[in-house]
C-alpha cells in the first residue's frame, strides 16, 4: 500500500510493478482451489494441532504460500518452545 | 510422436487466437508445408473472413462429424497457397454438435495426409476449449500483457497440464514496447515468471493486423509488418528451428535478456 507521501513524493508503485504483485496473488489461490480467508482457518487449525503435542507461541508461527515454476508450496514455520520452559511456565 | 497437431487457445476470449492461427497456418504453408487448419470455434466461426475465404464454404466440421460429407470434401483451399487448406466451423449449430472423441478421429485422418494441423480454439473452458484441445500434440496458449489474460491463461494452463497432454507453450499478443518501458505494461520476463512456461513467440501490437483483417489477407504476407515477423518466427519454432526473439525496443533490454535466456536455455 502506498502512502499519501508516497504519492505526492511520486513514490507510488508503477501500474506494472501493481499488476504483477495483484496477479501474483490471485495465481496462488486460483491454483490451490482455496480463497485467502481459508488460508487464516487452515493456519489457526494447523496451530491447534500442533499446540496439542508441542509448546508453541502461535504469534510467532508463520504459513505461507510459495510458487515454485508451477507448483505451488505451503511452507510453514512454527518455532517450538524449549521444553524447559514449558515446565517452568506450568509451575508458575 | 510427432508434434504435428497445434492447438491455439486462450481462456479469455478475443486475445488473438484466430489471428495467430490464420498466421502461423499461412507462413507454415508459405515454407512448403501441406497444412490444414481447423475452426472449432462452432457457433462463432471466424478463421475463414481471417484467410479470406467465406464465399468457399459449402461443407463444415459438422457436416464431416455427421457423415454429410467427406473429410476432402470440406476442406477448402486457399486462394493464393494451394498447399493450405481450412475446415469451417458450423455455423448455426452450437458446441455440443462435436466430441472430444469425434474430434480425436477426424484429426487422426489428417495425420496421415498432411504436415501440420491447426485448431483454432473458442475462448472459454468448456466443451468447446476440450473439442480443441483433445486431438492436439501441442497446446500453444495466447496472452495479452493484461491481468485479466494473464490470470485466464494461467487457468487453462492448468487444465492443459492437468490433462497430460504434450508441450505447452506461450504466445505474448499486442505487447506494446513503449508503455513497457514506462513500466505501465507487464513485461515478457514479468508474465514469464509468473505463468512459468516456455515462451514461443511475442508478437507486437500492430495496427496492420486490422487492415490484412479488412483484406482478408494475412498479415505473414506483409514482408514488412512486424507482427507478421513475429508470426514467421512463430512457425519456424514450432518446426523445432530457434530464431532470436525480435528485439522491438532496442533502448530496452528485456527483448534481449529473453532472447539470450531462449538461446541459452536451447531447446
Ligand atoms: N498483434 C495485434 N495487433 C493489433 N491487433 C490485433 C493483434 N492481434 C489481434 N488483433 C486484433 O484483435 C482482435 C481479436 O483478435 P482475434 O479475433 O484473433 O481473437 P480471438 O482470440 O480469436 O477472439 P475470440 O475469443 O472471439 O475467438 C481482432 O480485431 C484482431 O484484428
Ligand atoms: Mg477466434
Amino acid at each position: 500500500m502506498s502512502t499519501f507521501f508516497d504519492r505526492i513524493l511520486g513514490r507510488e508503485k508503477r501500474s506494472a510493478r501493481q499488476a504483477k504483485d495483484r496477479l501474483k496473488l490471485v495465481l496462488i489461490h486460483d491454483r490451490i482451489d482455496m480463497n485467502p480467508g481459508t488460508l487464516e482457518t487452515l493456519k489457526d487449525e494447523l496451530i491447534e494441532v500442533i499446540s496439542r503435542h508441542v509448546d508453541i507461541d502461535p504469534g510467532a508461527v508463520h504459513i505461507k504460500m510459495t510458487q515454485d515454476g508451477r507448483q505451488q508450496r505451503l511452507i510453514a514455520d512454527i518455532p517450538i518452545n524449549p521444553s524447559g520452559r514449558r515446565r517452568s511456565r506450568k509451575n508458575v | 510422436m510427432t508434434n504435428k497437431v497445434i492447438t491455439i487457445t486462450s481462456g479469455k476470449g478475443g486475445v488473438g487466437k484466430t489471428t495467430a492461427t490464420a498466421n502461423i497456418a499461412t507462413a507454415l504453408a508459405v515454407d512448403g508445408a501441406r497444412v490444414v487448419c481447423i475452426d472449432a470455434d462452432i457457433g462463432l466461426r471466424n478463421l475463414d473472413v481471417v484467410l479470406g475465404l467465406e464465399n468457399r464454404i459449402v461443407y463444415d466440421l459438422v457436416d464431416v462429424v455427421e457423415g454429410r460429407c467427406r473429410l476432402r470434401q470440406a476442406m477448402i483451399r486457399d486462394k493464393r497457397l494451394p498447399n493450405l487448406f481450412l475446415i469451417p466451423a458450423a455455423q448455426t449449430r452450437d458446441k455440443t454438435s462435436v466430441s472430444p472423441s469425434d474430434m480425436v478421429r477426424l484429426i487422426d485422418e489428417l495425420r496421415t495426409e498432411c504436415d501440420w494441423v491447426l485448431i483454432d480454439s473458442p475462448a472459454g473452458i468448456e466443451r468447446g476449449f476440450r473439442n480443441a484441445i483433445a486431438p492436439a500434440d501441442v497446446v500453444v496458449v495466447i496472452t495479452n500483457p493484461e491481468i485479466s489474460a494473464v490470470r485466464d491463461a494461467d487457468r487453462i494452463i492448468g487444465l492443459v497440464e492437468a490433462e497430460e497432454k504434450g508441450p505447452v507453450r506461450l504466445v505474448l499478443n499486442r505487447l506494446k514496447p513503449e508503455l513497457v518501458k514506462r513500466e505501465d505494461m507487464l513485461s515478457p520476463d514479468d508474465i514469464l515468471e509468473l505463468l512459468a512456461i516456455e515462451l514461443i513467440g511475442i508478437v507486437p501490437e500492430d495496427e496492420k493486423v486490422i487492415l490484412s483483417t479488412n483484406r482478408g489477407v494475412p498479415i505473414v504476407l506483409d514482408g514488412k509488418s512486424q507482427a507478421g515477423q513475429a508470426f514467421r518466427n512463430i512457425a519456424t519454432r514450432l518446426a523445432g528451428q530457434n530464431v532470436p526473439f525480435l528485439n522491438l525496443e532496442d533502448r530496452n533490454g528485456f527483448f534481449g535478456r529473453i532472447s539470450r535466456m531462449m538461446r541459452s536455455g536451447g531447446d
